[in-house]
């Protein structure tokens, strides 16, 4: 990559200055690669697709005619013969928080090249990820043997079971493919193919260590959506 | 004027990025089936939507069979009538117009405007063409299987979409909801790479302010796009769940032959706004491309600088932003709250100023321009003639008041009709007959082109304007037959069947176009590298049309914005982007500057 044309010289301080770099030749986007800008724009969509998701969901939940089942009673266990509410979910929402951070710590010792640290926090944050989706299935499977589907539910409003399982559902689906690829990412890693610059599988785009950044985008957008989704269903 | 110009864009910039590595295969199918290179993958995606297009024309035909000369061909009974206005609906808007202007034209044109070498991510760009193709397969499935396509209209609202007594509610629907979610998911692949090759793959010299419109006006489409889709996605996810797993999202409770349904509270108006919210900017990304599109061809063919450039492109990104809070105007007669329907009209009603604004742009820089009266030309003018037709109808329906006694009638239907369908069309018509020199290295034939254009033009106005007449008269839209009424006159009928016979007459112009474009293909007139002496880079090319890579060795650099024609004291009367200032050809004795 040639040198940045940061200090251009015909570029203003300010106000003035960050829209003429926005607006200048080649990239408006100084120093950040087109995968990453490319994942932003994705994001930026999805999180589209996640607003009307939720918004949809508050529209149900106003409009439905039956009672909304309670929350801090549905989502309870329990535990011992007591009664904790949203005991699983915090554990849960813990998990996906805590692989954020293994997530940030992968990327940092992906650009000090150690490999071993890299792929190691990759795996860790793979199966964080994948626990969490293993602990929604066990959510979702107590759901459905207390009598929750899409179509009803034996407290009260159906759209409860349908919002509920589309939109978890929807998310799930999204840490599943998260960690696919960050197991995919861990083994490029350890084998050395971001260092070796080797083309992908069906691509042959070369690798690079930003790759593991642009991941980590991805997944801290899913963390970050699940935070919206836990505030929505569980705390509402 | 001119001269500040030359002087600041004295300055090439080194470049940033690296070369960027291409895969050439080099065999017939890698070249041009699973290709990778933006332009095969454009013309790719161009004639997909144009055949697809070709069968939502047969079934306006059929429609107008129907409506003009009633019940003369008996395979057309009301179920199916509702299933050919569906049909028509979605694969106009979404399959042809959204898919050859973002997909086709977005395609072809970003890379080469910009000076990339391709797009940013080749593989995604192509797998997007193959979905897209997957979802027209799917789309097609429809007419051939057990009850054949879903008649719920285009906007395919609940509850009478997946209720029972609507044509295609077995499978027709299932099959619609599936083709719009697999286009979606195309459609993303192809729009992120526009958006960012745009943003982050220009050549040296290359900035925003420097853009051909055209490539403005696809991009801010895009970005609708990317933003707009994921509320019909959403949609259409939901409506698969009610219609598959028995969910009522938008399902209220039903009473249907005295039995209640399975569905209990659901809400059919969450359905209408999660689809205006797509389906209103899904209008201005139709439009913006081609606002884009025709700014360049009339600054070309007028040889003339585009009026008021900035403000063009500032108008482009108001427009794209405002779009996407109008949507509850195709709500008025939902049951709305007089509040938000006030708040509706008024933000649909400034959308009129940045468009006008455009329009006048337009209008002044044909002013005193030395117009040549080309092909391109003649759509570019026809555009601006049924665009601001359709444009002020729209005011009309943009108030409340008005829109209540109109809405449902074929007075919104001539209104969008020429609005987002044949202004748009014209324009589609005009890009093709300016760039298929640049695609192919041939001209199409004038003759023909001429003739297409003047069918095609006055006989969308025999077609339209009358509709709206007959929709002042309360004539409903989508409706199979009138039966017995009062307050429809007789001469309704008298129109609607000139309606028909100008349909026809405009459906088999189109005829001519097609033979052109195969004929011009191997017959047509050398066109050489740069025909119409036009300044962006595509014309500038080593070779014509362009191979794979665009620009041969080496990437062209800018120095000039794209609408340098009729420069004061310079030979020629375009100087293209790549020139730089030092090598332009001045008139020996001209003065420098001042107002020609």
């Amino acid at each position: 990559m040639a040198k940045s044309t940061l200090r251009d010289p015909f570029l203003e301080p300010g106000l003035r200055g960050m829209v003429g770099d926005l607006a200048s030749d080649q990239r408006a986007f100084k120093e950040v690669p087109w995968s990453k800008a490319m994942m932003w724009g994705f994001l930026l969509s999805d999180i589209f697709i996640f607003a009307c998701f939720l918004v949809g969901y508050m529209a149900a939940r106003i409009t439905a005619t039956a009672p909304w089942p309670n929350a801090s009673e549905v989502f309870a266990l329990e535990v011992g013969g007591h009664h904790v509410p949203l005991l699983l979910i915090a554990i849960m929402t813990f998990i996906l928080i805590s692989s954020s951070g293994t997530m940030a710590l992968a990327v940092k010792c992906g650009y000090e090249r150690r490999r071993l640290a890299t792929g190691g926090l990759l795996i860790l944050t793979a199966l964080l990820g994948a626990s969490f989706v293993g602990m929604q299935a066990f959510e979702w499977t107590k759901l459905i043997h207390e009598g929750v589907r899409p179509w009803g539910n034996p407290w009260g409003a159906e759209q409860f079971g349908a919002t509920f399982f589309l939109i978890t559902g929807f998310h799930g689906t999204h840490v599943s493919f998260g960690v696919l690829f960050l197991v995919i990412m861990a083994v490029k890693v350890m084998r050395g193919s971001l260092e070796a610059q080797r083309p992908g599988f069906l691509t042959g785009r070369r690798g690079r260590y930003e790759m593991v950044e642009t991941l980590g985008l991805y997944w801290h957008f899913v963390d970050l959506v699940w935070v919206f989704i836990f505030a929505f269903f569980y705390l509402w | 004027m001119a001269e500040r110009e030359y002087d600041a864009s004295r300055y090439a910039p080194p470049a940033e990025v690296g070369e960027m590595e291409l895969p050439h295969p080099k065999g017939f199918i890698g070249k041009y089936v699973w290709s990778q290179d933006a332009k095969v993958i454009a013309v790719q995606y161009g004639l997909t939507a144009t055949a697809i297009g070709l069968v939502a024309l047969v079934l306006s035909l059929l429609m107008r069979l129907q409506l003009g000369f009633p019940n003369s061909l008996s395979i057309i009974d009301p179920g199916s009538y509702l299933q050919y206005v569906t049909m028509h609906g979605m694969i106009m808007v979404v399959y042809l117009l959204t898919a050859i202007f973002l997909g086709g034209f977005g395609n072809y044109l970003i890379p080469l405007m910009c000076g990339a070498r391709d797009m940013a991510f080749p593989y995604l760009n192509m797998l997007s063409y193959w979905v897209y193709l997957a979802s027209v397969l799917i789309l097609v499935a429809g007419f051939f299987v057990a009850g054949g396509n879903t008649g719920a209209g285009w906007t395919l609202y609940p509850p009478q979409a997946i209720s029972p007594g609507t044509p295609g509610i077995d499978a027709g629907i299932v099959l619609m909801l599936v083709s719009l979610a697999v286009f979606i998911v195309g459609f993303t692949m192809g729009g992120l790479n526009y958006v960012v090759t745009v943003l982050q793959a220009r050549t040296r010299g290359m900035t925003l302010m420097r853009l051909p419109l055209t490539v403005w006006g696809i991009f801010m489409a895009t970005v609708m796009a990317l933003l707009a889709f994921p509320a019909l996605f959403v949609a259409v996810l939901m409506m698969l769940m009610d219609r598959l797993l028995g969910t009522s999202f938008f399902m209220p409770e039903m009473l249907s032959t005295g039995e209640g349904g399975d569905h209990q509270g659901g809400s059919p108006l969450l359905f209408q706004h999660l689809f205006w919210f797509f389906g209103h900017p899904e209008v201005y990304i139709v439009a913006l491309p081609a606002f884009g599109i025709v700014s360049d061809l009339i600054a070309t063919h007028a040889r003339k600088n585009i009026f008021g450039y900035r403000m063009m492109v500032w108008a482009i990104i108001i427009i794209g932003s405002l779009s996407f809070v109008v949507w509850a105007h195709h709500m008025y007669v939902s049951g709305m709250s007089p509040y938000f329907g006030f708040l509706f009209a008024t933000t649909t009603l400034i959308i009129a100023v940045p468009t006008a604004i455009k329009v006048y742009n337009w209008v002044l820089t044909l002013w005193r321009g030395n117009i040549r009266l080309t092909v391109p030309m003649l759509f570019s003018i026809g555009f601006l003639f049924t665009f601001v037709n359709g444009g002020l109808s729209g005011l009309f329906l943009g108030n409340v008041t008005v829109d209540v006694p109109l809405s449902d009638t074929y007075f919104v239907v001539g209104h969008f009709h020429m609005v987002m369908a044949v202004a748009p069309i014209l324009v589609i018509f005009g890009a093709i007959y300016h760039w298929y020199p640049k695609m192919t290295g041939r001209l199409l034939n004038d003759t023909l082109g001429k003739l297409h254009f003047w069918i095609t033009f006055l006989g969308t106005y025999a077609i339209y304007y009358p509709m709206h007449f007959i929709g002042l008269e309360g004539v409903p839209r989508r409706y199979y037959a009138y039966g017995e009424t009062t307050f429809i006159s007789d001469s309704v009928q008298a129109l609607n069947a000139g309606i028909s016979v100008a349909a026809f007459i405009v459906a088999f112009a189109q005829l001519l176009f097609l033979f052109n474009l195969a004929w011009s293909y191997s017959r047509g007139r050398e066109a050489g590298p740069n025909p119409w002496q036009a300044t962006t880079l595509e014309w500038q090319t080593p070779h014509t049309p362009p191979r794979h890579g665009n620009f041969g060795d080496e990437l062209p650099v800018v120095y000039r914005w794209p609408y340098d024609y009729s420069v004061p004291g310079v030979k020629q009367d375009f100087i293209p982007q790549n020139v730089p200032p030092q090598a332009v050809e001045r008139e020996p004795d001209a003065g420098r500057g001042g107002t020609a």
